[in-house]
């Protein structure tokens, strides 16, 4: 599908979801992510762009071809499932059910039921039921019209914590019954990295990068996708040079020679933005007696904690490097140390520390000014 | 006991019912999710008569509808009669008295829909008439109801308006409203007392039924 407006919601976005693949919708608020999920239902309609289904035009704009809702066969699970209230669990699945014999409904419905684990509860209504076991209800009446795409508006959102994580489970295993492109609407990273073959990340209705969960988490395009999957330290440098026989990349931050993945498209002497995910930033113990392991040796750095918030089993730190001055412009590496290993280094404020900055988690980008 | 004035009001009060029905439902769905330059003025207009003094509308009724008025002529070179003291007259006068009593509550009821319900609904397939009839009429019944009852109640209760349009010709025009108040006027208050006593019991029930209905269904939702 793609889709591409000006206004009122600026869309400027093209994606493809194969059957059987989960495929992720990601971006803040007011990225336009719903409005891609309701354009594949016919429930919105944006100037230009085209839906295709199974070789099937659902929606294309310049063939003046718009099918009602009614005429897509597509499942929506809506964010808050917008189940009918006056109707039970049986008769909202049953109510999907308009292309099959009467006589059939009663039998799938209750197929549908036992598939979201929801047997013997067909003569509740709504309001009779939990958060989870509505969600379960909407997934099964989105089934029960036998879709060609399974679209899920954001389907966790409206659930506890422990009630999410059952329900995770059990749409991974449902998804592996079901050979038909899912969508799945979320503004959650892990649910997404936890759901999804493929994640595409959006800001105000624009395509910014689609691929992998691990791919797009690691190796983001631009900074601004790497803000957009939580990768906190996002700095600039500049290229010094390619070693072709050991794969690694030299950049110069602040004066200091960081290697980096092999990354031989960027140019000598070119400015460059990087991204590390915090994992890949290594705490030193105070006073090494043995010999560094490998991946300590690797990018050294040294400065003072400037920040520590513990939250929970972790602490977030923030360091201000060696030699950097207080202005807006200094670079501030962040890392989480779970907060057992805080308290055994006595870690704090103004408290000196040494990290190690994994050549393999430093990812280069396309050169952006710094946003802070 | 007035039994013609009697009949005549409930009369009234079913057909004013029975034409603000369907016109209360379409309007109140055009008012509930259509959005539109003037809006909020068209509602205004159609809230007046909540706050105009039943004598002034009934009088801008007469002028509208009278012998002399487009409309009054346009009526009398089809029906042979004038549109002014008869009971057509006062159908139509009643009618647009009514119209706040039933779009609004069928209204508030219409916008309490959720919207994603609706679109739920065409994701499931369902034609926008099975839409209405399965989902959109059973959430809105309540309102519906109880729109349907105030507006019952409120006709069999109306006094100036209709002295206004309709005078006071029995069998015609003269509503139990103003039989009570003919027969004040003439000194006879068991009569009037018996009428009143009736109008108190039928009022009564009506909001009785309006609350069982509306109550039950809800419990149901």
């Amino acid at each position: 599908m793609n889709a591409r407006q000006d206004g009122p919601i600026p869309l400027d976005a093209e994606f493809d979801c194969a059957s059987g693949e989960v495929l992720a919708l990601v971006g803040p608020s007011g990225s336009g992510k719903s409005t891609l999920l309701r354009t594949i239902a016919g429930l919105y309609r944006p100037e230009h762009g085209h839906v295709l289904v199974n070789n099937e035009i659902w929606f294309d704009s310049q063939k003046k071809i718009n099918l009602a809702p009614q005429q897509r066969s597509s499942g929506f699970v809506f964010q808050h499932y917008a189940l009918f209230p006056h109707m039970s669990a049986m008769a909202n699945i049953a109510a999907a059910m308009g292309h099959r014999a009467p006589a059939e409904r009663n039998r799938r419905a209750h197929e549908l039921l036992a598939l979201v684990n929801l047997s013997g509860l067909g003569q509740r209504r709504p309001a009779e039921l939990s958060g989870g076991q509505q969600q379960r209800v909407a997934v099964a009446r989105a089934l029960a019209r036998d879709p060609a795409a399974l679209l899920l508006d954001e389907p966790f959102s409206a659930v506890d914590r422990a009630t999410r994580q059952k329900l995770y489970v059990e749409l991974a295993e449902l998804r592996r019954q079901l050979l038909m492109p899912m969508i799945l609407v979320t503004h959650d990273l892990n649910e997404a990295a936890m759901l999804a073959d493929r994640m595409c990340i959006l800001r105000r209705g624009k395509t910014l990068q689609i691929g992998s969960p691990a791919e797009v988490m690691t190796r983001p395009k631009t900074p601004e996708v790497a803000r957009l999957v939580d990768i906190k330290n996002i700095f600039e440098g500049r290229v010094l040079g390619h070693d072709h026989d050991r794969k690694l990349t030299s950049i110069d931050w602040h004066g200091q020679t960081l290697e980096t993945k092999y990354s031989p498209d960027f140019l000598l002497a070119a400015p460059v933005s990087w991204a590390l995910p915090m994992e890949y930033v290594i705490l030193h113990r105070p006073a090494p007696s043995e010999p560094l392991p490998h991946g300590e040796q690797q990018n050294f750095v040294s400065g003072r904690i400037v920040e520590y918030v513990e939250l929970g089993p972790n602490v977030s730190v923030g360091i201000a490097l060696d030699g950097s001055n207080s202005d807006d412009r200094s670079p501030l590496l962040q890392m989480n140390v779970p907060t057992h290993v805080a308290h055994h280094h006595q870690l704090g404020l103004r408290v000196t520390i040494q990290v190690s900055l994994l050549a393999d988690g430093i990812h280069l980008m396309p050169w952006e000014p710094l946003r802070r | 006991m007035d039994w013609t004035a009697l009949i005549l009001s409930l009369k009234l009060a079913f057909w004013t019912t029975a034409v603000l029905l369907p016109i209360g439902v379409v309007a109140a769905r055009f008012f509930a999710w259509r959005r539109f330059a003037g809006k909020s003025l068209c509602e205004a207009l159609l809230a007046v008569p909540l706050v105009l003094p039943p004598t002034v509308l009934g009088y801008y009724l007469l002028v509208s509808m009278g012998g002399n008025s487009a409309m009054g002529k346009w009526f009398e070179s089809i029906a042979g009669h004038s549109l002014v003291f008869s009971f057509s007259g006062l159908l139509v006068a009643s009618i647009i008295f009514n119209l706040p009593f039933a779009i609004q509550p069928m209204q508030r009821s219409f916008e309490a829909i959720e919207p994603d319900v609706l679109s739920a609904g065409a994701c499931c397939g369902m034609s926008p008439w099975k839409i209405f009839l399965s989902i959109e009429l059973p959430l809105a019944w309540p309102g519906i109801v109880s729109a349907m009852v105030m507006t019952f109640a409120h006709t069999i209760g109306e006094f100036g308006v209709v002295l206004m349009v309709g005078g006071s010709i029995p069998g015609e025009t003269r509503t139990i409203a103003i039989a009570i108040y003919d027969r004040m006027q003439a000194f006879d208050n068991t009569r009037a007392g018996m009428m009143s006593a009736v109008l108190l019991f039928i009022s009564l029930a009506a909001i009785a039924v309006a609350y069982a209905t509306t109550g039950r269904y809800g419990k149901r939702v």
